[in-house]
């Protein structure tokens, strides 16, 4: 046992912080640092150049146009993205929806789809959650009707989905419908299909969230035409692609790379701010929970790296996976609420006008204050998505403790 | 011990309450934050002349109403309740409670006058203390008054006044004389807000208020407006931010129990997995302890309303005790409120996220927990 990296993995680390250190855009690094919204062509940039490199999509296998990494390299890329500060590559093409297309697709859906996902031309969203359905996502109410016309076999698709992050700017959606009759079980009634978002009948409408931003939207669907060619898996078999993706979408939810970082930046801010002339960061009161916070991330980041060994050796992620995102999330929110903390009064004045009237004016007060509220109430999401914290410890309960 | 409200105080009560509910829904709300303006909204006027509000917690040698012999602080935390329920962002707390608070302490010659126009709503006031560099510590000050003949003059630069926009009058502190934190030389000013040489960048706050950044440029304000005595005005200063800490505590309380009440309701809505989710253990003891929190900031928030008439230190104790008690509790209250919401609790459609900002600016709003935990921490060590 040894906490050390492999003479290959140092090697590796050298050259993706070298590729980085070269390759990152300025405008996008001055962009991260004071926390501002990404447009979409912001994410497609960075995008774009990774993609060029081969590295883009580093979980998928080679065939398909991976890299070949190990789990470990992987984790070097990830921490190394995440210390140089860059703009997040979206999951939902290439971590969540392209997993599925290539374990359940046809050779067909495999060629249209996994291409253009790898080069950035297809901007993909997730369609699951709905009103009514959160947590409880096999309630769903949205219905694909089966039929056929003169341009061939379709689904005829009814229903609304929320939270649906970046649908303003997506291509493509996949979606989980319901397919079945009342008298099958919910899970078994459930299809994934893709969903051209250009289609009649699609509307996307935004949901404004508290810091201001337009980051999730409704996406409401009214008599789309969905060619059946565009089903993943079987009918009524898309619970197993929707439990096969919440699999994949673990990695990497620990964020402990980026929480390093914020903590870095919570540094900054109290080396700066004063209390009676000397830096907060002097402040014993202050120090304190900074510590804290750095040594509950420590025992984060030694279990993900656990993990991951687990995974090199050939273990999948199991339900442990719900550990790291609890413990992530709640260091994530941590993070921003110290760095609110920090900024003092000029947490409070708000800078991005309202959506409608789009005064944006230049903010006052330091830099690194402006978005420290937003963020912090932005941040509250982390432990509401993607199964919500109290899901996940139901899953511990269940799976790991056996009660 | 009482702890009862007397009749005409069940009173005030009810009928800011009645005016609330009809007249500062959320979306009447909405439409005042959004129109960023410059002015008080027709609000201030009824709350002059037809609620009588404003002169609750003056005495009656002020022309106002609070009961004789009373500092009128239990009529100021009944108002702030109500206004943190309703999320009301009229200027009241600066012109009421502070304003209104120099001008009774100070026992300046014109205490009398600019009272008599706050109580009519004729006077809007906003407190320009906090600067750039000085966090919390309220003696911290790079703002300078000089003495000039018959004048003061001022240079500086008053960060986060909230209510300055609408203003007709600030009140300003700066240094006459010492080192930047010394406590020795802090004075305290009314300042006309008309001042020509006074710059004025103005900003909507993240919950819903008007504020602006001020700066002096050899600004004259006259002699008699100086508040208090050259130099002293630090004590002066921590008994106002003492009563303003228990004003927005009290308005603590009431953003924290629709909070909780919005919470419970939705949780008893909202079904998952075919039932309540209120139905679910986890849920109902956070939404037990969300409960706890709420009793005991109120527990505190009264507490320090009725020690404010008491010596320096007993109040300063219990001004910093009620702040930590309710910066953790909104802490607490509000995270979990949108946490039991879900997704929904993000949106910036619904209340309950207007509730949790606010009650997020109210943490550090005159000081962080830390701040007064150390503030507390001083002042028991010189009992």
């Amino acid at each position: 046992m040894n906490l050390e990296f492999s003479a290959e993995d140092i090697a590796f680390r050298d050259m993706v912080h070298q590729f980085i250190a070269a390759q990152y855009p300025l405008s996008l690094r001055t962009k991260a640092a004071s926390d501002e919204e990404a447009t979409k062509e912001d994410f497609l940039a960075w995008h774009r150049i990774v993609a060029k490199q081969g590295w883009i999509a580093p979980a998928w296998p080679k065939e398909y146009g991976g890299p070949g990494w190990t789990p470990v390299q992987r984790y070097i890329w990830s921490e190394a993205c995440a210390a140089a500060d860059t703009i997040p590559i979206l999951p939902f093409g290439i971590n969540m929806l392209a997993p599925v297309v290539y374990t359940f697709g046809t050779p067909e859906q495999k060629q249209k789809f996994l291409p253009p996902t790898l080069s950035g031309d297809i901007w993909w969203c997730q369609g699951y959650s709905e009103p009514g359905s959160g947590s409880d996502l096999a309630s769903l109410k949205t219905k694909a009707l089966r039929g056929t016309d003169a341009e061939g076999d379709h689904y005829i698709v009814n229903g609304q989905k929320t939270w649906t992050t970046l649908a303003q700017y997506a291509d493509w959606g996949f979606f989980l419908v319901c397919t079945g009759d009342a008298s099958m079980k919910a899970q078994q009634s459930i299809s994934f299909l893709l969903i051209d978002m250009k289609s009649p009948g699609v509307t996307v409408r935004p949901i404004i969230t508290l810091g201001g931003e337009h980051e999730v939207n409704e996406v409401w669907l009214e008599n789309v035409r969905v060619p059946v060619s565009n089903r993943i898996h079987d009918e009524n078999k898309g619970w197993d692609c929707a439990k096969f993706l919440l699999a994949h979408e673990r990695s990497g939810i620990a964020a402990v790379a980026r929480s390093k970082r914020g903590i870095d930046k919570i540094k900054g801010i109290a080396r700066s701010e004063r209390r009676c002339g000397q830096p907060l960061l002097n402040d014993p009161f202050f120090k304190r929970k900074l510590s804290e916070l750095e040594i509950d991330l420590t025992a984060l980041e030694y279990t993900e790296l656990r993990t991951l060994a687990g995974e090199n050796a050939g273990k999948g992620p199991g339900p442990e996976s719900s550990l790291l995102k609890i413990k992530g999330t709640e260091i994530q929110q941590r993070v921003t609420e110290l760095a609110l903390e920090a900024v003092g009064h000029y947490g409070a004045p708000y800078f991005r006008g309202f959506p409608d009237d789009g005064d944006n004016m230049h903010p006052i007060g330091p830099d690194y204050a402006h978005r420290a509220a937003p963020t912090y109430f932005n941040g509250r999401k982390t432990s509401i998505y993607g199964g919500s914290n109290e899901i996940q410890r139901n899953i511990i309960a269940k799976m790991v403790l056996g009660l | 011990m009482d702890f009862n409200f007397s009749e005409e105080q069940g009173m005030l009560r009810d009928s800011l309450k009645r005016y609330l509910a009809d007249a500062y829904g959320f979306e009447q709300r909405k439409l005042i934050v959004n129109a960023k303006s410059a002015e008080p909204s027709r609000h201030w006027k009824a709350f002059a002349e037809e609620l009588g509000i404003l002169g609750a917690s003056f005495s009656e040698a002020y022309g106002g109403y609070a009961a004789s012999g009373s500092n009128g602080a239990v009529e100021t935390m009944i108002v702030m309740e109500e206004f943190g329920k309703a999320l009301v962002v009229e200027p009241y707390l600066g012109t009421v409670v502070i304003g209104g608070g120099f001008m009774k302490h100070s026992a300046n010659a014109m205490a009398a006058d600019v009272i008599a126009k706050i109580i009519r709503g004729d006077a809007l006031i906003a407190f320009a203390y906090a600067e750039p560099q000085g966090q919390y510590n309220l003696a911290d000050l790079c703002t300078t008054a000089r003495r000039d003949g018959e004048c003061y003059i001022l240079n500086g630069h008053k960060a986060v006044v909230i209510g300055a926009p609408s203003a007709t009058h600030y009140i300003v502190t700066a240094r006459t004389s010492g080192a930047q934190w010394d406590r020795d030389g802090v004075s305290v000013f009314l300042v006309d807000a008309r001042n020509p040489n006074i710059a004025r960048r103005d900003y909507p706050t993240v919950d819903g208020q008007q504020a602006s950044e001020l700066y002096f440029e050899n600004i004259t304000v006259p002699a008699e407006n100086l508040l208090g005595a050259e130099g002293q005005g630090l004590s002066l200063v921590e008994q106002v931010v003492d009563e303003a800490i228990a004003a927005v505590s009290a308005e603590a309380v009431g953003c924290m129990r629709k909070l909780h009440e919005g919470t419970v309701d939705y949780a008893r809505q909202r079904k998952q997995f075919g039932v309540p989710i209120s139905s679910f253990q986890v849920l109902q003891h956070a939404m037990v302890d969300m409960f706890m929190e709420v009793e005991l900031a109120l527990s505190m928030t009264t507490m320090l309303t009725l020690k404010l008439s008491e010596p320096a230190h007993a109040r300063s104790m219990a001004a910093s005790a009620t702040k930590v008690q309710i910066g953790k509790s909104c802490k607490f209250v509000g995270q979990n409120a949108i946490q039991i919401h879900g997704g929904i609790g993000i949106s910036n459609e619904l209340t309950i996220g207007h509730y949790f900002k606010r009650s997020t600016m109210i943490e550090s709003q005159f000081g962080s927990v830390d701040h007064h935990l150390q503030r507390y921490d001083t002042l028991s060590l010189a009992i």
